[in-house]
C-alpha cells in the first residue's frame, strides 16, 4: 500500500494533447488503471480502444468510480481543470502543468481551503508507487526498483538523478513523490514527510530540496518534531547568485532564508544527514543505512 | 518581466493614483521643453531597468531648463552602472522629467506575493526613501505586513489601517487608504510580481503621491496582458539571456565561471551546476532546455552557452522523459558544427533514448567524454579543466 498511490488508484486523465497522450500511455503501460481520459469535445471516444473519455470530469468520475486526478492541459487552463476536479470530488489531484500563473494558484488554494481534494503540484512530476506499480505523472518507471526508501522533491529531473543513485546503490523505494517547483503548490514537504513517517513501507526518507523560499525550513522543524526515521537531505542551488530565478519560480534567492547554504544548516540541526554533493545522495543514503 | 518607472506612473495613473507632473525626454530638448513645461525646477531621472539610481548619478535635481537639457545630455546615450547591474551597466535612452514636490513626509508601500501566506502581501512603512532592506535589517518593527485576500483582494478596512499605522495625517487616511487599495487592484488584475513605492509622499499642500513607481510582471501570465507585454524593453536584458529567452529556454549567465552547463529540468541543472564545484571550477551558466525540446532549440541552447565568451567547456546532463535524448544528440552535433566549436564536452545521457543519443555523438566525432553520473562527471570535468588550461599555458 503506497501513501497516496497504490492498487485501489483508479486514474483519470485531464488533458489529452500530444504530451498528455505520450505519458498517459506510459502510466498505463507501467501497471496503472486508468480508467478514464477527459477532453470536451472527445466524450464518447475512447482512448487507446479501451478506456472511455468523457466531456467533463463529474461525467468521467460518476461513470467510473475514478479516484485519482492527473493534469497535463495548458498552464493557461490548468487552474480550471484543477477546480473542476477539485468540484468532482476527487480526492487526489495531480497538475503536471508548468507555468501556471502564480495569481490563478493563489486564488485556486484559497477556493480549495475547507475541501477534501489533495493537490500535489503543479509544475511537478507526479508520483509513483513501484510496489503496486502504480505511476500517476511522469516520473519514467525504468529507473525505480521496489523497496523501502521513501523519496520526496521539489524537482522532476534531479529526483531521477537520485532514483537512479539509489537503484543502482540496490536501495529500492516505497513510494516518490514530486512536489514541484512553484512557489505556491498543494501537498508540501511536510504533508509528504507525515504521510513518509506513518507509512509501514517506509524505513527512510530522502529529501530534495533547492533554494528559495521556506519549505525546507518548515520541513526541518517537522523533522525535529515528529520525524523518527533517518532522512538524506540534498539542497542544489547553492552556485546560484541572488536574486536570479533559477528556472523552477520558485528557486530564487530573496534573502538569507532561501539561501542553500541556511537550508543545509537548518536541515543538519533538525538531524538530517544532508549530502555534501548532489553525486553522492545514494551513497549518503547507503552510509545512513549501514550497507 | 520589468518595465520602466514612466511606464509604471502611467500604470498607476490608470489606476487614479496620484504622481507628480512629469514626462518622458528621449533628447536633452526634449529635456529643456518639458522642464519649461513645469517650471523650470525639476528632477531628471534616467530610465533603467535597476534600482540605486540616485547614488549611481542617474537622478539629478535641477533649476532650470538649460540644467536640465544638460542633466539629460549626461544620461541619454550612455550606460548606468549601478549596485544592481552588471559591470557594464544597462543602456539610458530615455529620462524621466517629473516636478518636484514639497514633501512633509516620505513613506513606504509595497505589494508581492508571499508563497507562506498564500496571499499577496501588502507591506508599508513609516521610513520611506531609503532602501527597504535596511529598515528590515535596522527596524523591523516600522514594517507593517498585511495580507490581502486572494478571492477578495484588499479590503478598505485593511488599508485603512495601514494607512494609520504608518503615519499618515488623520486628514489623508481617506486618500492614503484609496490609493492602497487601488495598488492591490494593480497587483492582483495585471499579474504583477512586485509593486512597490518608494516613497510614497505626503506633499506639504496635502496630497499623498507616488513619487517612484516600480512594477514587476510575471511572464508566466503575459500571455493574457497583451498590453502589458509590449512594455518590454529588451535592451536591458543581458544580450545572450535575451535570446535564450526568445527561444523558449531558462537561461541566466553567471559572472566568473567557466564551465557551461545544459541540462534538462531546472533542479537537475542547479544540481549540475553545483557539481562543477566539486570539480574545483564554476558554472558559466544556468540552463534548462525544458521537456519536449526539438533539435533546433537544442541546437541553438549550445549556440548560446559557446558564444558566452568565458566558457572553457561544457556540461551535458541530460535525463530523457518527454525529452527524448536521440533528438537532444541530433541538436548538439549541429550547435557544435554550425558553431565549429572544439570545446571539450562531458556529457551524461540517461533516460529515454539515451544509448542512440550517445551513439550519434559518438559517430559525430566530436570532443565528447560520455560520463554514468553526476559523480563521474565532477572527476572527468577535472581532467578536462586541467588539459584545458594546460593547452591554454602552452599556446
Amino acid at each position: 500500500m503506497g501513501i497516496l498511490v497504490d492498487e485501489k488508484t483508479r486514474l483519470l486523465v485531464q488533458g489529452l494533447g500530444r504530451d498528455g497522450t505520450f505519458q498517459a500511455s506510459s502510466c498505463r503501460a507501467y501497471g496503472t488503471n486508468m480508467v478514464a481520459g477527459v477532453h470536451p469535445r472527445r466524450g464518447g471516444t475512447k482512448f487507446e480502444d479501451e478506456v472511455p473519455i468523457f466531456e467533463t470530469v463529474t461525467e468521467a468520475v460518476d461513470a467510473t468510480g475514478a479516484n485519482v486526478g492527473l493534469i497535463f492541459v495548458p498552464a493557461s487552463g490548468a487552474a480550471d481543470a484543477i477546480i473542476e476536479q477539485v468540484d468532482a470530488g476527487l480526492p487526489l489531484v495531480v497538475c503536471i502543468s508548468e507555468g501556471v500563473p502564480v495569481q490563478d494558484m493563489v486564488k485556486t488554494l484559497a477556493y480549495m481551503e475547507g475541501k477534501s481534494s489533495r493537490l500535489l503540484g503543479p509544475n511537478c512530476p507526479g508520483l509513483i508507487h513501484p510496489g503496486t506499480r502504480a505511476k500517476v505523472g511522469i516520473i519514467p518507471g525504468s529507473i525505480l526498483s521496489e523497496g523501502r526508501v521513501g523519496v520526496v522533491s521539489r524537482s522532476g529531473t534531479l529526483t531521477y538523478e537520485a532514483v537512479v543513485q539509489l537503484t543502482e546503490l540496490g536501495i529500492g523505494q516505497s513510494t516518490c513523490v514530486g512536489i514541484g517547483g512553484d512557489p505556491l503548490h498543494g501537498t508540501t514537504f511536510v504533508d509528504v514527510l507525515e504521510m513518509f513517517e506513518n507509512d509501514d513501507e517506509t524505513d527512510a526518507i530522502v529529501m530534495i530540496g533547492e533554494i528559495g523560499g521556506t519549505k525546507e525550513q518548515q520541513a526541518a522543524e517537522f523533522i525535529n518534531n515528529h520525524v523518527t526515521k533517518p532522512v538524506v537531505g540534498a539542497i542544489v542551488g547553492q552556485t546560484a547568485p541572488p536574486g536570479k530565478r533559477m528556472g523552477h519560480a520558485g528557486a530564487i534567492i530573496t534573502g538569507v532564508a532561501a539561501l542553500a547554504s541556511e537550508k543545509i544548516r537548518v536541515l543538519r540541526e533538525a538531524g538530517v544527514h544532508v549530502a555534501d554533493s548532489p553525486a553522492v545522495i545514494g551513497a549518503k543514503m547507503a552510509e545512513v543505512l549501514g550497507r | 518581466m520589468n518595465i520602466h518607472e514612466y511606464q509604471a506612473r502611467e500604470i498607476l495613473e490608470s489606476y487614479g493614483i496620484a504622481v507628480p507632473r512629469a514626462g518622458v525626454a528621449s533628447t536633452p530638448d526634449e529635456a529643456r521643453q518639458l522642464a519649461v513645461d513645469l517650471g523650470g525646477r525639476v528632477v531628471v531621472k534616467a530610465q533603467v531597468h535597476a534600482g540605486g539610481r540616485g547614488k549611481a548619478g542617474g537622478v539629478k535635481l535641477v533649476n532650470s531648463p538649460d540644467e536640465a537639457a544638460e542633466a539629460a545630455a549626461g544620461m541619454l546615450g550612455t550606460n548606468l552602472v549601478t549596485h544592481q547591474t552588471k559591470a557594464g551597466g544597462v543602456p539610458v535612452r530615455k529620462v524621466l522629467v517629473a516636478e518636484l514636490t514639497d514633501i512633509a513626509d516620505e513613506l513606504y508601500v509595497a505589494i508581492t506575493m508571499d508563497a507562506d501566506a498564500r496571499a499577496p502581501m501588502v507591506m508599508a512603512s513609516s521610513e520611506g526613501g531609503v532602501e527597504i532592506e535596511e529598515v528590515a535589517a535596522n527596524s523591523p518593527d516600522k514594517i507593517v505586513r498585511v495580507a490581502a485576500d486572494p478571492l477578495i483582494g484588499l479590503t478598505a478596512y485593511h488599508a485603512r489601517d495601514i494607512a494609520t499605522e504608518i503615519g499618515v495625517p488623520i486628514n489623508l487616511v481617506r486618500q492614503a487608504t484609496g490609493l492602497i487599495t487601488n495598488l492591490c487592484r494593480v497587483f492582483q488584475e495585471l499579474d504583477a510580481s512586485l509593486v512597490e513605492i518608494n516613497p510614497l509622499v505626503v506633499t506639504t499642500d496635502g496630497r499623498v503621491m507616488a513619487l517612484d513607481a516600480k512594477i514587476a510582471f510575471e511572464d508566466d501570465a503575459l500571455f493574457r496582458h497583451k498590453e502589458v507585454a509590449e512594455l518590454g524593453d529588451p535592451e536591458q536584458n543581458d544580450e545572450l539571456e535575451q535570446k535564450a529567452h526568445d527561444a523558449g529556454l531558462a537561461y541566466v549567465k553567471l559572472d566568473g565561471g567557466r564551465v557551461g552547463c545544459m541540462v534538462n529540468g531546472a533542479g537537475l541543472a542547479m544540481a549540475t551546476m553545483d557539481i562543477t564545484k566539486t570539480a574545483g571550477a564554476a558554472p558559466a551558466n544556468f540552463l534548462d532546455v525544458g521537456g519536449g525540446a526539438a533539435e533546433d532549440k537544442i541546437a541553438e541552447a549550445l549556440e548560446i552557452i559557446v558564444s558566452d565568451g568565458d566558457v572553457e567547456a561544457i556540461l551535458v546532463n541530460l535525463f530523457g522523459g518527454i525529452l527524448r535524448c536521440d533528438v537532444a544528440a541530433r541538436g548538439i552535433v549541429m550547435g557544435v558544427r554550425s558553431t565549429g566549436t572544439q570545446m571539450p564536452l562531458v556529457v551524461a545521457m540517461r533516460g529515454t533514448n539515451a544509448e542512440e543519443g550517445l551513439q550519434i555523438l559518438a559517430d559525430a566525432g566530436l570532443n565528447v567524454t560520455t560520463v554514468g553520473d553526476l559523480g563521474e562527471a565532477a572527476t572527468t570535468l577535472t581532467q578536462v579543466l586541467g588539459a584545458t588550461s594546460s593547452n591554454g599555458e602552452n599556446s
